[in-house]
């Protein structure tokens, strides 16, 4: 009864059936009353995970491997457990900014990158490719043995017959056709496929009951339950062994380990997982059930896997039988004809769920992230011209699914003999799993970066690239051999299975633990070296702190723009057609209270409104630089959108104002403490300054005070002691006046009651007034002077009295430093020399003990003595060389000191020339020997 | 900052008992041999663990003490 002609009839039966179901679900959706709006479904509808890897692939692994084939269905169950966390947020974001497809999420996250979008599309498309050919490989295959009936053969090899002969480019094209007229049929606004979803989900029954009715016939008809089944393997020395060891030798563990990561990951980010669990969820509330229904479906359908899969091999103990299609080959080997016939629908209704699903997720990415951004980009002038855009759009998909399934048939000729169906579908796993990072990095991670993203994902790709699907292709000849020994450059270190030398870990966990390496740590770290952009800052806020922006929260606040309303409605037409459009922006004015469109606000709202409908049709990044060519959009800056953002960056903005608050305050403590510093140091110099001048006051008083007493309590002195004791009190009592007068000049200075006789002085008379002043010093203390003085020309402006008083007191300085007897100073006067061009230079030089460096600044504070180290006691007041500099400085001067310590000092004094006449150099040199 | 909700806590205090149930070195406790009822104990291990667990999880998503969050948990 199995002929060609009923096999092929079932099966459009079949294909006719689902058709129906979907048609049904589309026309209920429509009505108001969908079908699909319950739990129920929606886990069905995610039970496209298990496709004809799971329907036949699952019972050969399990053959070669035992349980080996479990983590698959185990990684899905733990981490839906997660889900309250994790999906909750996916939906949400996806909800709330209209999200269409996994490429779609992660441009938008990243600040709606374009280039992003069709990276992700790429990686998916190039990564989905070989999953797709197992599904055709898997159909084909049970076509055929099907065919052979009543004899059990297997498939000739694949690729050896002409494209024409083979059965499977012919199963392609109907899958092909088959999608088109099932996903495009129009263009949906959300990108929601109400009657795709019923359909899947009569897929997901159907592949349950096929399963479990195999299951049930092998158990229950062929043996007696399981206990039976497996008392006859254990009999079988080989099949003991894989009943009771987890296989995989020592790399077991891991090779466990990253099977279930792997489909951790792909049950979410396989672009069909993302299209039925996120894209076509009707309410989030319907999570709470998924959690643990989908699980449980994973469950039912995995219980006869392994009676199957040793069934099998008890029934064909020859091995000449594939394991991958034991479960059509047992019921055909009993001659149950009708449930062949069922288990190869199962199979069917296995793989059209997934390629139906699939293709039409990849096509949305392709149109909208691929396609669309090249259009806008390159084909603006053409673009504008079409009218109506919806059927563009529509024929990209289609061309799209086409393509998609052509480059299935094409893998499954080049590479897909080398593996099982298992092992096919691994490798889409792990390039799926490269969208790991990103994707859960842009939902909890606010610093994740448009170009750590790029980073992580190019990264991520290559090497999967490199590890996983060249050698697939080298496996099946298509690749010289010797890149399986040493890699493209035949280096060892390079081998792509071996990479780096790291040996000891399967093909799969190889290729995931360096694509993962690579990928995380280039987006991490190229994350945390930039800084991104407002658009990118934004969006990034938005999708991690979802939950704050689910309620009242326009995305528009960060639009500074308007636009005509009618220009929005032309344009959002053009790809929804006018009257869905008209439909939308009507009920948008309603809700806003005004009658026509024309009316509308033309306002940041609505715009914003225009691109969400759009993004639905077109993916988020299209839509932006679609509404971006009629809108006049104003940028915002990166402060601004921070302003903007929610409570977390406010928060963010206060702890930063804060924490400039405190460093202001802190530099404000720092200035005052050392004011403070300063302050007491000067109230401690005014106290040394007391204490010295209490000091200097009461030597002379004392001094006064006992000669007086002298002179009074001895009225017979003799007149010469008399006049002895009388000079010596006129002397002292010179002494505290010159001491007092310095302390006022200093007094006065400080204050600016000083009174300024400025005029016109030859500096070299100055000089000589003072040196005749200061002789009586020079001879009392037998210290020799020399003067070499310049011509009469070095005439400058100042205070006559003031300048010989800073004279005098360089003077005076030099005698009191030098040695008494043995003691030189020398006064220059220079005009011309040494640089002191247009100044008039005075040096004072000693051969004293020298002044330190570090101490030549010091000795013109006030209250501060060079000579307290070098003498031990004080020699002056301290205001000395203070009141000097302060009065060359009134000049317009300069007063420094140049010494090096036993090479005596040398005082210099520059002041500006005040005439520009005659600039002669008439030295003339005078030395002077001042002798008693 | 970041509360999440108790059954979201519940939760995922179930994936990391899982994840230690379903892996090594617990794993390799019943590769022993022997069977249980007829059915090897690794393969009896393996899907009880695995029925216990969807059990737990429906138990706690199924209990209607707290609401999916309108804007609580921050993941």
């Amino acid at each position: 009864m199995l002929q060609g002609w009923v096999i092929v009839l079932a099966s459009l039966a079949y294909l006719t059936a689902l058709f129906a179901v979907a048609y049904w679900g589309d026309w209920r959706a429509e009505q108001g009353r969908s079908i699909i709006a319950n739990p129920y479904i929606y886990t069905l509808s995610i039970a496209v995970y298990c496709t004809t890897w799971t329907y036949y692939g699952s019972v050969g692994r399990a053959a070669g491997s035992g349980i080996g084939f479990l983590p698959i269905y185990l990684g899905p169950t733990l981490v839906f457990s997660l889900w309250w966390l994790v999906m909750l947020k996916m939906l949400r974001i996806s909800k709330t900014y209209r999200i269409t497809s996994i490429a779609d999420f992660v441009a938008s996250r990243y600040g709606k990158s374009q280039l992003l979008g069709g990276l992700v599309t790429i990686i998916a498309v190039i990564g989905v490719v070989p999953y797709i050919a197992l599904q055709l490989k898997a159909v084909s295959n049970s076509f055929t043995i099907l065919l052979n009936y009543p004899d059990i053969v297997m498939p000739a090899k694949v690729g050896a017959g002409l494209f024409l002969e083979d059965n499977t480019l012919y199963i392609a094209l109907l899958l092909a056709a088959f999608t088109i007229l099932f996903g495009t049929r129009h263009l949906d606004a959300t990108e929601r496929h109400e009657g795709m979803v019923a359909a899947i989900a009569m897929d997901s029954v159907l592949k349950l009951v096929a399963f479990t009715a195999i299951g049930l016939f092998v158990t229950y008809g062929l043996y007696d339950g399981f206990g039976d089944i497996f008392r006859r393997a254990q009999a079988v020395p080989a099949l003991k062994e894989l009943m009771n060891v987890v296989p995989g030798g020592g790399q077991r563990g891991s090779s466990w380990l990253s099977l279930t990561i792997l489909s951790m990951l792909a049950v979410m980010l396989l672009p069909r997982q993302f299209q039925v669990g996120v894209v076509e969820n009707v309410n989030e509330n319907h999570l709470r059930k998924a959690i643990w229904l989908f699980p449980l479906y994973l469950l039912a359908i995995n219980l006869f896997v392994l009676p199957i899969a040793f069934g099998g091999m008890l029934s064909f103990p020859g091995g000449d039988v594939d394991a991958d299609t034991f479960v059509l080959a047992l019921p055909m080997a009993h001659k149950q004809e009708g449930l062949a016939l069922l288990a190869f629908l199962g199979g069917l209704s296995a793989a059209t769920g997934m390629v139906i699903v699939e293709t039409i997720a990849l096509s949305t990415m392709v149109c909208n992230d691929l396609a669309m951004p090249f259009l806008l980009n390159r084909r603006w002038e053409w673009l504008n011209q079409q009218k109506d855009l919806s059927e563009i759009l529509l024929t990209i998909r289609r061309s799209a699914i086409a393509a998609i399934l052509l480059l299935g048939y094409a893998y499954f000729r080049l590479a897909g003999e080398a593996y099982a169906l298992v092992g096919i579908g691994l490798i889409s796993f792990t390039a799926v799993a490269q969208f790991a990072p990103i994707v859960f990095g842009g939902m909890f991670w606010k610093q994740g970066s448009r170009n750590g993203a790029l980073a992580g994902l190019l990264a991520g790709f290559s090497v999967w690239l490199y590890t996983l699907l060249l050698p697939s292709f080298a496996r099946s000849g298509w690749l010289p051999g010797n890149f399986m020994q040493g890699g493209i450059f035949g280096l060892e270190l390079l081998h792509p299975q071996h990479l780096f030398g790291l040996v000891g870990l399967d093909e799969t966990t190889h290729c995931l633990f360096w694509s993962l390496l690579a990928n995380i740590s280039a987006y991490m770290v190229v994350s945390l070296m930039g800084r991104p952009g407002a658009a990118e800052a934004g969006q990034a806020s938005l999708f991690v702190d979802v939950f704050q922006h689910t309620q009242g929260f326009a995305g528009s606040r960060f639009w500074r723009g308007s636009a005509d309303p009618r220009e929005l409605v032309a344009l959002t037409s053009r790809f929804l057609g006018p009257e869905r459009t008209q439909q939308a922006f009507g009920s948008y004015a309603r809700q806003r209270g005004v009658s026509s469109v024309g009316l509308l606000q033309p306002d940041a709202d609505l715009v914003h409104f225009a691109e969400t409908l759009l993004a639905g049709a077109i993916g988020s990044a299209s839509a932006r630089v679609m509404v971006a060519s009629v809108v006049k959009e104003e940028p915002l800056g990166l402060d601004e959108v921070m302003n903007i953002l929610d409570e977390a960056s406010q928060v963010r903005a206060y702890s930063r104002q804060l924490e400039r608050k405190s460093r202001e305050l802190e530099e404000a403590t720092q200035e005052l403490r050392e004011a403070n510093e300063r302050l007491r140091e000067l109230d401690r110099m005014k106290d040394e300054f007391l204490s010295t001048v209490s000091h200097e006051l009461r030597t002379p008083l004392t001094s006064i005070r006992a000669f007086s007493e002298i002179l009074l309590q001895s009225p017979d002195m003799s007149v010469i002691d008399r006049q002895n004791f009388l000079g010596i009190i006129t002397k002292e009592t010179e002494r505290l006046t010159r001491l007092i007068n310095q302390v006022l000049d200093m007094a006065k200075l400080e204050s600016g009651r000083t009174e300024w006789r400025m005029e016109r002085l030859d500096v070299r008379q100055v000089i000589e007034e003072a040196i005749a002043a200061a002789s009586s010093l020079f001879s009392d203390r037998q210290v020799s002077l020399e003067t070499r003085l310049a011509g009469a020309v070095a005439e400058v402006e100042a205070d006559r009295d003031k300048l010989i008083q800073v004279l005098l007191n360089l003077l005076s300085n030099a005698v009191k430093f030098v040695p008494s007897g043995s003691g030189e100073v020398a006064v220059y006067l220079l005009t011309e020399r040494d640089g002191a061009k247009n100044s008039v230079r005075v040096e004072v030089r000693d051969n004293g003990p020298g002044i330190p460096r570090e101490d030549q600044g010091m000795i013109f504070e006030k209250f501060r003595q060079g000579g307290d180290s070098l003498t031990g006691k004080p020699q002056g007041t301290g205001l000395g060389l203070p009141i000097s500099r302060q009065i060359m400085e009134h000049f317009g001067g300069r007063l420094w000191v140049d010494s090096e310590p036993g090479e005596g000092a040398c005082f210099i004094l520059e002041l500006p020339r005040a005439d520009t006449g005659d600039n002669g150099r008439n030295e003339k040199t005078k030395t002077e020997e001042e002798d008693e | 900052m970041m509360k999440a909700s108790l059954t979201g806590q519940r939760l995922v205090v179930l994936f990391f008992l899982g994840l230690v149930a379903f892996n090594f070195p617990v794993l390799g406790l019943f590769e022993k041999g022997g069977t249980v009822f007829g059915v090897p104990v690794l393969y009896a291990y393996a899907y009880g663990a695995w029925a216990a667990l969807i059990f737990a999880m429906a138990r706690v998503a199924g209990r209607r003490d707290d609401v999916p969050p309108a804007s609580g948990p921050r993941g």
